[in-house]
């Protein structure tokens, strides 16, 4: 619509004005996985009910889908190497990957909730399972929110403009990376 | 102090442009980290409590810093970035000391949760623990 | 010179004139449009904040009333009105006006940059702000009413309708409180970012004007505070909606952990809304004492400090919740202890009183008042914030009467204050001094009428959230109920008050006399910029050479020093 305010394109915190922006974004997403974790552990220590339904949780597939995580990461940072080398084209065909890593991810998970769900296992069949499935689904509609912002981004990339964007999605996509690092021996692997 | 911020933007860039050289191999990284996955699924299988808790979240803190460090470049920003996520966890670890003594509790002072403390003894002792089977005693 | 951007401006503007009227009120990026949209959404608010305390004050003091333009008031309709007289005066009052409004106007004003960092993630913070109040006024009619649970949303009360007696008005409402956290989200990430990159060239950490640094502290205060009852909002809303039992006991939830999510935010937020009022005070103080802020570097600390200990004292909101008594100790030490840095500023701020050349202004005698009421309010705190004290005093009118007296100085002091004195700039009209001070005295005597009786009959014990006291013999004493009534007509006479504002307000603005750009002859920024400022503020970007409060500087032939003049 018009062009950016001279605001933007100043630096006095010694950082670019998108790149500091996303680390508050980051920060304030941090409390609020934080409160719903903390929340979750509390009751994860204090509650014996949640050890035999921690134990119906399938490792495997955690493991699986942490492992299509960290490859999407790899290729989110690919593609922030490549922005800096400017190569537009390359970051962009990084970002689609990275999204093609989300949605293996997605699909992967939603798979798991149907067996999940088959099994009765359902948001409200137990504590346990209302956080099992409220922290992972608050987890998804951050990757499912990554992917689209990284569809717009991938667009203009590959163009070869606004390629510091490039960076600043995948640091987000990392934080999201960062977030299911954490959920996957909390809701997978500690039984 | 507009010197100085005028230095940090230069400082800033300075490293900026020295990244390519810091950062190293991704690749690397990212096998490191599938290394790290491995061990933390390989964890259980010992059978150990306190060894699964290290291979679980032990590692996954060692994974979030790499992350950080490696891809997320949070050493190659300015300090206060570092501060700033580290406060926010300070802040979130503060509010699990203050909530944490009421909330995993099953009784205070005035208050109890009979109707809970009752199915969960039904549950414990009854069918249900025949259901959930050996794993409820893990 | 100064007119050639207006010129420029006006020419672009004609470019789209069929649209322009629409888009330059409702579609623009601009932060002194969004400040006012801001502005005038918030007062909106409060006038319906304040009918709701009208109509329950009335059923308070005269039971079973037809209160004139709403009513009888039914026991659920009771509640519903005090529920939401308190959300409304917080989140779609305070907040909106003293963070969000005068955030976006004074940060690009003065720090001496053009606009906020993102525009248009500024216009969509307040299009979801407005989306919240849509939802909010919807709840208020649908089957069963707006949400009737009171504004800290407790369960099993806000989770089961079955008690709460809302079904549909609870959800809402939790979704409307949501969806402002989430514009706040947006507009504090703005605020942040631009104060922190986009100052003036030559502006130093401690050229910052205080005001400044107090949003960009609140802003940060929130963003921090707020993630785990976002949380916590999600799982009551599965809670109501979906059969998830996070906070039902009987399947082995816990409602205490509500409470803990709840003011973990909510007593940071009591600091996110003070600390722009403080900012603002401390720019009036200075310029109308003509003297340099006393100790700013200390004043800057101790609102860090602040801001830290805000976040270790929450619990004191639930000492009689069933909390560990452990807990209640270390919490009442903390609570004691943040009085430290707020008595502090205010002690800070008569020592910049002491001494200077004070004119007794509109603005000034709302930030003389802020002083005196909020030190009322805070020395209340001290009984409330002693977990043994509090044990009798929870819940009745003195804990009432305590946080109005903090609240209504932080809220509607600190929105006058600031409005008078920058409504010069913000319209470019003069606004009536001599009706302002009648204003200021209709509103500041009938504030303590009403709030003073409240403390005595908090302390003879009377409960609050009681629908009819005729109901409860022991309260029902009629040297109460007299105090009561007491408090019921100065607030009607403090109401009433409140038209002359609006009328000086809309006078104001179209016909006021016409102002200069530095009326008050201040030093910061925003006061060399044409008044209203045009599109891009500046002409040419400002260069910042001193701090913001060189006042009665000796050797100089006037008493202030703008910060963008070269000597």
């Amino acid at each position: 619509m018009s062009a950016r305010p001279i605001a933007t394109t100043r630096s006095a915190a010694g950082m670019p004005t998108g790149r500091l922006a996303v680390w508050w974004v980051i920060a304030s997403e941090i409390v609020i996985f934080g409160g719903l974790l903390g929340s979750y552990v509390m009751f994860r220590l204090s509650h014996d009910s949640f050890a035999s339904d921690a134990a119906n949780t399938n490792m495997y597939i955690g493991a699986f889908n942490t492992w299509v995580l960290l490859t999407s990461s790899l290729f989110a940072v690919l593609g922030h190497k490549a922005a800096e080398e400017g190569n537009g084209p390359k970051a962009a065909r990084m970002l689609w990957l990275t999204v093609g890593g989300g949605a293996v991810f997605l699909l992967v998970k939603t798979y798991e909730w149907y067996e999940k769900i088959h099994h009765g296992h359902t948001l409200s069949s137990s504590t346990f399972f209302s956080f099992y499935y409220t922290a992972a689904g608050l987890h998804a509609l951050h990757v499912i929110a990554g992917m689209i912002i990284m569809l717009f981004v991938a667009n203009t990339a590959r163009k070869n403009l606004e390629l510091h964007r490039v960076e600043l999605i995948g640091i987000y996509w990392h934080f999201v990376d960062v977030v299911w690092i954490f959920l996957f021996p909390l809701l997978y692997i500690a039984k | 102090m507009g010197n100085q911020a005028q230095h940090a933007v230069s400082h800033d860039e300075h490293a900026h442009a020295g990244e390519h050289s810091h950062h190293g191999n991704y690749v690397k990284i990212y096998l490191i980290l599938l290394v790290l996955l491995v061990i933390s699924i390989l964890g259980p299988e010992i059978g150990i409590r306190w060894v699964t808790l290290i291979t679980a979240f032990g590692i996954a803190v060692v994974k979030a810093y790499m992350v950080a460090k490696n891809f997320m470049h949070i050493t190659f920003a300015p300090r206060y970035v570092a501060y700033l996520v580290g406060t926010c966890l300070i802040f979130m670890l503060l509010f699990f000391a203050g909530t944490a003594p009421d909330v995993m509790k099953f009784s205070g002072t005035n208050w109890q949760k009979p109707a809970w403390e009752a199915a969960h003894a039904e549950a414990a002792h009854g069918g249900g623990a025949a259901a959930h089977g050996e794993s409820a005693h893990h | 010179m100064a007119t050639a951007p207006v010129t420029h401006h006006d020419a672009h503007g004609h470019g789209h004139h069929e649209e322009s009227w629409f888009v330059h009120y409702f579609w623009s990026t601009d932060h002194k449009m969004i400040a006012k949209q801001y502005m005038f959404t918030g007062m909106a608010m409060a006038l319906i904040g304040g009918f709701f305390a009208y109509c329950f004050r009335m059923q308070i003091a005269f039971p079973g009333i037809d209160v004139p333009g709403f009513g009888v008031v039914s026991p659920n309709e009771y509640n519903h009105l005090i529920t939401n007289h308190g959300a409304i005066m917080i989140f779609w009052v305070a907040m909106p006006v003293l963070i969000a409004a005068f955030g976006n106007y004074l940060i690009p004003l003065m720090i001496g940059c053009d606009d906020m960092v993102f525009p248009k993630l500024n216009r969509l913070s307040y299009q979801i702000f407005l989306l919240s109040i849509v939802v909010l006024i919807a709840s208020f009619f649908v089957p069963g009413g707006g949400f009737a649970g009171a504004w800290t949303m407790y369960p099993p009360l806000s989770a089961k309708p079955e008690y709460g007696l809302t079904p549909l008005g609870a959800s809402l409402f939790v979704t409307a409180v949501a969806l402002e956290f989430v514009a706040f989200l947006m507009g504090g990430i703005n605020f942040v970012t631009t104060a922190m990159n986009s100052r003036a060239p030559g502006m130093r950490m401690y050229d910052i004007p205080m005001v400044v640094w107090m949003i960009v502290i609140a802003s940060i205060l929130f963003m921090a505070s707020v993630g785990p009852l976002v949380a916590g909002a999600v799982m009551l809303l599965f809670d109501q909606n979906l059969g998830t039992a996070f906070f039902n006991p009987d399947k082995g939830g816990d409602p205490v952990l509500w409470q803990h999510l709840f003011w973990f935010f909510g007593h940071p937020e009591v600091y996110v809304v003070l600390l722009p009022t403080v900012g603002i005070v401390a720019e009036i103080i200075t310029v109308f004492a003509r003297k340099k802020l006393f100790a700013y570097r200390t004043v800057l600390y101790t609102a860090f400090g602040t801001g830290v200990l805000s976040f270790m004292v929450w619990a004191h909101h639930q000492f009689i919740a069933g909390i560990d008594p452990r807990m209640a100790n270390i919490f009442t030490i903390t609570t004691l202890l943040i009085s430290i840095p707020i008595a502090e500023m205010m002690f800070v701020y008569i020592a910049t009183l002491y001494g200077g050349a004070i004119t007794l202004t509109t603005p000034m005698l709302w930030a003389l008042s802020f002083i005196a009421t909020f030190l009322v309010g805070g020395v209340t705190g001290i009984f409330l914030g002693a977990s043994g004290a509090d044990i009798y005093l929870h819940d009745t009118y003195f804990v009432l009467a305590h946080f109005h007296y903090t609240f209504f100085p932080i809220a509607i002091i600190g929105t006058f204050a600031g409005l008078s004195y920058w409504f010069p700039k913000m319209f470019g009209r003069m606004m009536n001094e001599t009706l302002g001070k009648i204003h200021f005295w209709g509103t500041i005597i009938p504030f303590n009428c009403i709030f003073i009786p409240l403390f005595v009959l908090g302390a003879a014990g009377e409960h609050r959230r009681i629908f009819d006291y005729t109901n409860f013999s022991e309260l029902a004493r009629p040297e109460l109920r007299q105090l009561d009534q007491f408090a019921t007509i100065s607030l009607l006479v403090m109401l009433g008050f409140q038209v002359l504002f609006l009328f000086n307000l809309f006078y104001s603005l179209f016909w006021g006399p016409k102002a200069e750009k530095n009326p008050w002859k201040a030093n910061t920024l925003e006061w060399t910029a044409d008044s209203p400022p045009p599109h891009g503020n500046w002409p040419e970007l400002p260069r910042v050479y001193r701090g913001p409060y060189e006042y009665s500087v000796p050797g100089r032939d006037q008493d202030y020093w703008p910060q963008n003049a070269q000597n």
